[in-house]
């Protein structure tokens, strides 16, 4: 947007005045150039904000004197498999015939809501979930399976360590 | 009828107030921007509905990958500090200047007999160099977890806080790896801790 010279072209003759140059710049393209800046650094700082997941372990104790017996029958057990399958029964493993399903929408998080409210109906008690990773499970499924936690807003959970036999439900099933 | 003249004006508008305020913004935001931290190895973050900002400060941050385990903290006095009692507990006298290059690493992935080689390294060297991530085991005292426990004795002395530990995984890690950091922060009594992740957009039920 450069401006038009109007000052005309100067009378020929009589002194020679030295040529007032404007004082004022075009400051359009600096603009510009700021204001890309900023989006740039908007963009790298709020944008990659980490989130985080909080995660609180049941402590571990040698002597465990003030762990409460949860009843077979509210309690949820879900094995975290190979190729992000995973299986859920109710109660003690092999009592139940576990079944097969995947992370997700229509699968892990209808079951937890289904199953959840089945239980609240029966027991008339909320249902405790055993999240049991297996060695053949990423980290995405255990990330995964704690999000459904927050989703379905199932407050009592905890990650524990897998079980030989449930290891052995899992290889039956072909998701070791 | 005489038409009626509209008085031309410049097109020009006057740009300072505005480039003035630009700048401005663009100063806050340098200013308040931190520099993006180099993954030592490619990490793709797994996503979550979880939507806590992580802390600024007094944050312990490990980074998982390919079976590594790498290991930051904020605060370069809390660096200088958990260097100094892991020498003592090694037995390795550190010079003030690879204190000063220690506080200048963002992310440590080097095991205690190689980190004064490392250290003395050249900065375009350093950075080449494939670190071979903090060793780990089942036993008690590994190295990685005596680096979360002088962290936390620092955190403790320096700032009075407590120290929040946090671990940023990649998708395709194994369990195991997990299991065993996990096992570390049991054994040391940290109960809570945080799992880094992306933001994803759950649609609401």
């Amino acid at each position: 947007m450069a401006e038009l010279d109007t000052s005309g072209g100067g009378k020929k003759g009589g002194k020679v005045r030295s040529k007032k140059a404007s004082t004022r710049v075009d400051l359009t393209a600096m603009v510009d150039l700021a204001f890309l800046l900023i989006t740039f650094f908007i963009m790298t700082t709020t944008l990659s904000k980490p989130k985080a997941m909080d995660v609180t372990m049941p402590r571990k104790d040698e002597n465990q004197k003030d762990q409460l017996p949860v009843a077979a029958s509210r309690s949820m057990t879900i094995l975290l498999g190979s190729n992000n399958k995973v299986e859920w029964f109710i109660g003690e493993p092999g009592k139940s015939a576990p079944e097969t399903i995947n992370y997700g929408k229509d699968g892990l998080r209808k079951t937890l809501i289904e199953k959840g409210k089945e239980i609240q109906a029966s027991t008339g008690k909320y249902m405790v979930v055993l999240i049991k990773p297996s060695d053949k499970s990423n980290y995405k499924n255990l990330v995964d399976a704690l999000d459904e936690m927050a989703i379905t807003k199932i407050e009592s959970f905890a990650i524990v360590d897998i079980l030989p036999a449930e290891v052995e439900l899992l290889k039956r099933d072909g998701n070791y | 009828m005489p038409r009626v003249k509209v008085a031309r004006k410049s097109t020009a508008i006057d740009m300072t107030a505005m480039c003035d305020v630009a700048f401005l913004l663009l100063t806050f935001f340098i200013l308040t921007a931190k520099p993006r931290t180099e993954d030592p190895v490619p990490i793709d973050v797994p996503a979550s509905t979880a939507e806590i900002p992580l802390p600024e400060e007094n944050v312990l941050l490990l980074t998982v990958g390919q079976g590594k385990v790498f290991y930051t903290v904020e605060g370069t006095d809390i660096r200088k500090q958990t260097l100094e009692q892991m020498g003592e507990k090694y037995n390795i006298k550190f010079t003030p200047e690879q204190k000063q290059v220690f506080s200048g690493v963002p992310v440590l992935g080097v095991p205690m007999n190689q980190l004064q080689a490392f250290l003395n390294l050249d900065v375009d060297k350093r950075k080449a160099y494939k670190q071979p991530g903090i060793p780990n085991d089942t036993t008690a005292n590994n190295e990685l977890a005596d680096w979360i426990r002088e962290s936390r004795k620092a955190v403790a002395s320096l700032h009075n806080k407590p120290l929040r530990i946090s671990v940023k995984g990649d998708n395709k890690e194994e369990y195991p790896t997990i299991k065993k950091i996990i096992g570390i922060f049991q054994r040391q009594r940290i109960d809570k801790f945080s799992f880094i992740t992306a933001v994803k957009n759950e649609p609401k039920k």
